[in-house]
């Protein structure tokens, strides 16, 4: 007996399939399932643009409405990762122009994106709605000024810490009149100076704009008559947080922030004037989101902030809130997700700010529902970390940078390794690590024995050989990103382990133990898998193959070779065809 | 793919650790290169603990380290900057109580508390002397200096870049009118 479910029932069923895993999963139930699921899906993500070609894509999915594409690997937001190594999104753009005219949303965290590929995205899709770029460059205010004279329809123009070559501030200038569907525009990391009587229209003319982030060079005189014409707003981020002290900005700012009633996220405060901080007072009850990481305002006053943020679900810092500041938030912040603690002067190697593993402690046992932590600070003990995973079994996400690498435990000079095993131990739901300090293979052991949900471990200047690398990449189940640098791990552990790099999103290694004979050896095998080594090193092909190489990035792909790398970046064991060399 | 048995290289496939010629590994290694990030100790451990009174050393920079974006680590070294990029410094007036005119300093010249105080010294050739959290300066004067908010501070309390950006004036006072908080 064969029955057919009527294809708009199939339909149907799987436009509630939101996650792209749950889709995956029905296309593989059978070729019916698969071509129905391929018609209708409208949202794609791409978590390596290396790892798909842009036309197998699109040859596949015919109807997609938002793309979301990741190019650079994390480290490259430390410089890690040469100049012009890739991630160009050119080729992306081109194919969806042609293929997508009905595409709405496109965002690209550390990809190339340049002022043509602006300029297409603007005169290509009719109905654009959304661009996120995040941690993006190679593009200047010109794109700007073409995404905003031409998207007619625009709702989200989101920079996230992009580098962007400011040529003028007048792109924003460029939204027509008729523009007036704007709900969340983010331009914080620009530097230059944008028209305020335009902004100010742009803002007047757009009813639903829920998030405003300026950038540092919108006085603070001037916030005021913002926030008045959209006292709507979610979401604002000032611009500098500081003016001489008048008594008359000061109590029309505190009246305007008293006028917005729906506001949930405050950021901005760079340059801030402690005088003025308290004209915040009148939201800090309603904040859910509060990122001071600029200010650099000492404890006292940051304390008189947040001591009023009862609802404080994640909080930016620098490290001027010491542990006094964070006992506050201890007591006061009782939904406290998410805690970020970055350092005021990181290369300086005495304390400027009494900040230890003491106020994380706090934080850890005041907030119950804390999940996530990226703290830095200058000194741990396996105590205080021990503490912090059993107060907190519910940690998701758990980064901690030690300024000085392998600093060990400061109160008995061991290694953090039964500290950090601790945290794998008890927090089973983690699925996002770093860690620092002085560490051994140890630790490794404990994390591949226990740590069996983690996504994604990151790890610097640890170990003692090959079997800490081992010990993770055969032990941790769930790991899909593993990024390593100055680790004394080399080819054993790599190629005894060849086939779990094909579970992997990437692996990457830098100043590590990894040969290029290794290296050609793990591409020749693993067809399944590009195998990139990064060096910039003249006179490469002179040295011999158990020579380390600087960097190496390896992930699966089925796209094959790329066509875009510069010279210092060499794919190892396929030929130039593509052709798989087996010796 | 199974990897175990191939004979191509002389790299073998056991766990590793279980082998008994594992050259030791060591943290350099021998290219010629300027290029590469090192993965040799920038400072010593035991440096954590020297209780020495020299000012923080300034570290030889590991590239990437410590993982904070570039943008955020300029952004106070722009506040830093900022401060000095009016012209060429960071001139702030200096009065010394019984002196019979001001004078002015650039403070982008010094890199801290105790040049500043030997600058001033020199200045107005007077002892103002070392300062201490304990004792307060142990001298006739005590220099300080009006910050952002107009109040009235003793130098040395907060850290040298953030006095920097949030001095606006400076006085030498006669320690007998210095009012002990």
């Amino acid at each position: 007996m064969t029955y057919s479910f009527p294809e708009e029932v199939l339909e149907h069923v799987f436009s509630f399939l939101t996650s792209q895993n749950d889709r995956n999963a029905a296309s593989l139930v059978c070729r019916t399932w698969y071509e129905m699921e391929r018609w209708c899906r409208k949202r794609i993500f791409v978590g390596n643009c290396y790892a798909v070609n842009p036309r197998v894509l699109i040859r596949r999915f015919p109807e997609v409405k938002a793309v979301e594409l990741k190019g650079k690997p994390h480290f490259a937001d430390f410089n890690l990762v040469p100049e012009g190594w890739g991630g160009f999104v050119y080729p992306w753009i081109v194919e969806f122009a042609r293929v997508y005219p009905w595409l709405e949303e496109i965002r690209l965290k550390r990809m190339v994106v340049t002022d043509e590929c602006l300029e297409i995205v603007s005169k290509a899709f009719r109905n654009f709605k959304v661009l996120i770029l995040s941690s993006c460059e190679g593009f200047s205010t010109d794109g700007l000024a073409a995404v905003a004279a031409n998207c007619r329809n625009l709702r989200v123009l989101d920079l996230r810490e992009c580098e962007v070559e400011e040529l003028s501030g007048h792109w924003l200038s460029h939204f027509p009149d008729s523009f007036t569907s704007l709900e969340s525009l983010n331009i914080a990391c620009l530097s230059l100076e944008v028209s305020f009587s335009a902004l100010e229209r742009l803002v007047s003319r757009s009813p639903n704009l829920k998030t405003l982030r300026l950038n540092r060079t919108v006085p603070l005189e001037k916030i005021s008559k913002l926030l008045q014409r959209a006292p709507q707003l979610a979401d604002f981020g000032t611009g500098a947080y500081s003016a001489e002290i008048r008594p008359d900005v000061y109590s029309s700012l505190q009246e305007a922030f008293s006028g917005c009633k729906k506001l949930k996220s405050l950021s901005g405060f760079w340059d801030v004037v402690p005088a003025y901080l308290p004209a915040v007072f009148p939201v800090c009850s309603q904040l859910t989101y509060l990122n001071l990481s600029y200010a650099t305002t000492q404890s006292p006053d940051l304390i008189k902030v947040i001591s009023q943020c009862h609802n404080l679900q994640r909080l930016v810092v620098l490290d001027y809130i010491e542990d006094m500041g964070l006992d506050t938030v201890a007591v006061t912040c009782k939904d406290l997700r998410e805690l970020v603690v970055f350092p005021s002067d990181p290369f300086v190697a005495d304390a400027n700010v009494l900040l230890t593993e003491e106020g994380l402690v706090s934080v850890s046992q005041g907030c119950s529902k804390l999940q996530s932590v990226l703290y830095f600070c200058r000194q741990m003990s396996n105590s205080a970390l021990i503490s912090i995973s059993k107060n907190r079994p519910n940690l998701t996400c758990f980064r901690l940078c030690i300024l000085e690498p392998r600093a060990p435990d400061y109160l008995t000079f061991e290694p953090l390794d039964v500290g950090f095993g601790s945290i794998v131990e008890n927090c089973k739901e983690l699925t996002r690590l770093s860690m620092s300090g002085l560490l051994t293979d140890r630790v490794f052991e404990y994390i591949g024995k226990h740590a069996k949900k983690l996504d994604m471990l990151s790890v610097a200047f640890a170990g003692d050989s090959d079997l800490g690398l081992h010990h993770v990449l055969s032990g941790c189940e769930s790991l899909r990103k593993l990024e390593i640098r100055d680790c004394p791990f080399g080819d054993k552990a790599l190629l005894a382990n060849a086939s779990k790099l094909l579970t992997m999103r990437s692996l990457w290694m830098s100043s590590c133990f990894v040969s290029f004979g290794a290296c050609k050896l793990l591409g020749q095998k693993m067809p399944g898998l590009n195998v990139e080594v990064i060096d910039e090193r003249e006179n490469l092909n002179l040295l011999p193959e158990n020579a380390p190489v600087e960097k190496v990035y390896i992930y699966r792909t089925v796209s094959g070779q790329r066509l875009d790398m510069p010279d210092f970046v060499r794919i190892m064991g396929k030929d130039k065809n593509g052709v798989y060399n087996l010796l | 793919m199974d990897l175990i048995n191939f004979e191509a290289t002389e790299l073998r496939l056991g766990l590793p650790g279980s082998t008994d010629d594992q050259p030791e590994i060591k943290s350099t290694t021998s290219h010629k290169t300027n290029k590469r990030s090192s993965s040799e100790m920038v400072s010593s451990v035991s440096d954590e603990h020297d209780s020495s009174r020299s000012p923080p050393p300034t570290k030889a920079q590991v590239v990437g380290w410590p993982p904070v974006r570039s943008y955020r680590k300029n952004i106070l070294q722009g506040k830093k900057n900022d401060q000095a990029e009016t012209g060429s410094g960071i001139y702030i007036k200096v009065s010394m109580d019984g002196a019979p005119y001001l004078r002015k300093v650039d403070l982008k010249v010094y890199q801290s508390y105790g040049e500043l105080m030997k600058g001033l010294q020199d200045m107005f050739k007077c002892i103002i002397g070392l300062y201490s959290e304990m004792e307060g300066y142990k001298s006739e004067y005590a220099p300080t200096y009006e910050d952002k908010d107009g109040d009235w501070m003793l130098v040395g309390d907060v850290p040298w870049d953030m006095f920097l950006t949030s001095c606006r004036r400076l006085r030498i006072m006669k320690s007998s009118e210095v009012i002990e908080s």
